[in-house]
């Protein structure tokens, strides 16, 4: 019987972070190329317009679902608390600073994460595996600029616009809610959430999911057009992108949080 | 619109000047599992036709990829019509890849598209006009028989149908050059025929070099033994040497791990078809059984 030779851990253990900083190199490259194909020719309009529908339009439906219910549950949370205290006229306040500033953009990261990472990933994948890739360079065009650039320009207009979107449906829900179950009138609600933003948060609330779409477009791609291993390659490269974007969208949270928070204090 | 013989002398692309299309000089190319190209060396003149036979994984794909610039040699030089292509930087080569087609082994067609934006779709990116990609796109379907699938999408043809649009979409750009993987792989004899024959048209009509990889010596020896006749319409055979027969060589890869028998990784043998057929070497006669 062949016994296999045994491998130092030291040895193991270099080879896999040579081969993380290498990803992370491949990952920053192709990154940085898909930004600077914005400012040269040729551009594809189309592709890119096509991105915004699948993504934008395309993610609408869960995101709008998804801020609403959130919406109405956090009324219903913060006002237990602000009840306890003869508060409840607050919850307006607390929930549009909660929403605007830290849930909406997260969770409609998350979202669009977890519907768009892996659509890109995979349909980039299945591009892959299949030669389509080569064959699209074979006839002189670059993916990078045909495939990458488009889906990126895609989720940094479009992210945004749907944390807009899910922003404004989350306090409809709110609303609803502390109309229903805590008696406050709409008009209430609304004059306190408005007036509890300012447009610091506002700044905070659209920044965030521009850098959380140009992750999860840039590692959907990364993870599509670097699949190896045929059909089960790209079935692996969907769940990284997938985990991969939604764990870096929470990471960066903390550090645009913290940044945003500081520039506040030094532009107040 | 079949190609028409009077077409053909005007359509021809290529002159024969004697200076090799293609050129490998000392190429050596690898993976982490090992060396795969071993300090390959080949020349093809215009208008040859050259056979890279050999069993996967000896390196036919790659040699047609690293003439095509979509894989960068780890050493050596590899020029396609007078330009070093192994060194030139990806942007020029995506302008450069216009000259020539390549045939994907499985066509390689975008299954979103249908054949005719497929077929079309390299004239699009050049900005053609549109009332002249539409006879262009006409007459290189008819030109493979398939004029009737142009709003089908590619899963809804058979195999061979989507290697026919293939090597459509390869000569809609009337390229110089054009490298087939392994086109007749996986397909029943009858349909490889038919993919066969239409190569010998593309060859013998519009002048083309022909790099194609296989690992069915019939392949082979059909480009050699037979050239389309445009005026008749049909495939004659002919005999290697006379002047109506294209000019054809083989080259036989062998992968040695190791490098073992004195030879290294890559072509193990270069010869006409008749020295292929007189071989005495054991590995080449394999493909002849």
């Amino acid at each position: 019987m062949k016994v296999e030779p045994r491998v130092p851990i030291a040895v193991v253990l270099t080879e896999v972070f040579r081969t993380f900083v290498m990803g992370v190199q491949d990952y920053s490259l192709m990154s940085g190329r898909a930004m600077l194909n914005i400012f040269s020719r040729p551009h594809y309009f189309q592709d890119t317009l096509d991105q915004m529908d699948d993504i934008g339009v395309g993610s609408l439906p869960i995101v709008l679902l998804a801020g609403f219910f959130i919406g109405a549950v956090l009324v219903l949370q913060t006002a237990v608390q602000f009840v306890r205290f003869g508060q409840t006229a607050l919850t307006g306040d607390a929930v549009a600073v909660a929403l605007v500033r830290e849930l909406g953009p997260t969770l409609t990261g998350l979202l669009v994460a977890g519907r768009c990472a892996s659509g890109i990933a995979s349909e980039l994948g299945s591009m892959q595996v299949t030669e389509q890739v080569d064959a699209m360079r074979a006839m002189g065009t670059d993916p990078s600029r045909k495939l990458v650039t488009p889906r990126v320009v895609a989720t940094l207009l479009m992210v945004p616009l749907l944390t807009a979107l899910n922003d404004f449906v989350g306090l409809l829900g709110g609303c609803l809610a502390a109309m229903f179950s805590l008696r406050l009138g709409a008009v209430e609600f609304w004059t306190r959430a408005i007036n509890a933003l300012d447009f610091g948060d506002l700044m905070q609330g659209l920044t965030k999911p521009m850098v959380y779409g140009f992750i999860l477009a840039t590692v959907g791609c990364y993870k599509g057009l670097t699949v190896r291993g045929g059909t089960q390659g790209v079935g692996r490269a969907t769940t990284q992108a997938v985990v991969v974007s939604s764990v870096m969208i929470i990471i960066t949270d903390l550090f645009l949080t913290k940044l945003a928070l500081y520039l506040s204090d030094k532009l107040v | 619109m079949p190609i028409s013989s009077a077409s053909v002398g005007d359509d021809a692309l290529v002159k024969v000047s004697g200076k090799p299309a293609v050129k490998f000089e000392n190429v050596h190319m690898g993976f982490d599992e090992g060396e795969i190209l071993d300090g390959v060396s080949f020349a093809v003149q215009e208008r040859e036709t050259l056979i890279l036979l050999g069993e996967t994984g000896t390196g036919k794909t790659l040699t047609l990829k690293l003439a095509a610039g979509l894989l960068r040699p780890t050493a050596g030089r590899v020029e396609v019509l007078g330009e070093e292509v192994s060194a030139m930087s990806e942007r020029a080569l995506l302008a450069f890849r216009r000259k020539i087609g390549f045939v994907f082994q499985e066509g390689a067609l975008f299954d979103s598209m249908t054949v005719e934006e497929n077929v079309a779709y390299r004239l699009r990116q050049d900005h053609v006009a549109e009332s002249e990609i539409a006879p262009r796109v006409q007459e290189v379907l008819a030109f493979v028989e398939l004029e009737h699938t142009m709003e089908q999408l590619p899963s809804e043809l058979s195999g061979g149908m989507r290697r026919r649009v293939s090597i459509a979409r390869a000569l809609v750009s009337r390229p110089e050059i054009v490298l087939y993987d392994s086109p007749t792989a996986g397909l029943d004899p009858v349909t490889s025929q038919t993919i066969i024959t239409l190569i010998l048209r593309l060859r013998d009509v519009y002048g083309v070099t022909s790099l194609l990889a296989t690992h069915r010596l019939q392949d082979g020896f059909a480009l050699a033994n037979f050239r389309f006749d445009a005026q008749a319409k049909s495939v004659k055979r002919v005999r290697q040497g006379q002047g109506e027969a294209a000019v054809t060589r083989f080259l036989v890869y062998k992968h040695v791990d190791g490098g073992e028998d004195g030879h290294d990784n890559g072509i193990y043998f270069e010869g006409s078809p008749d020295e292929v057929m007189n071989s005495k070497d054991p590995y080449v006669r394999r493909f002849l059984v």
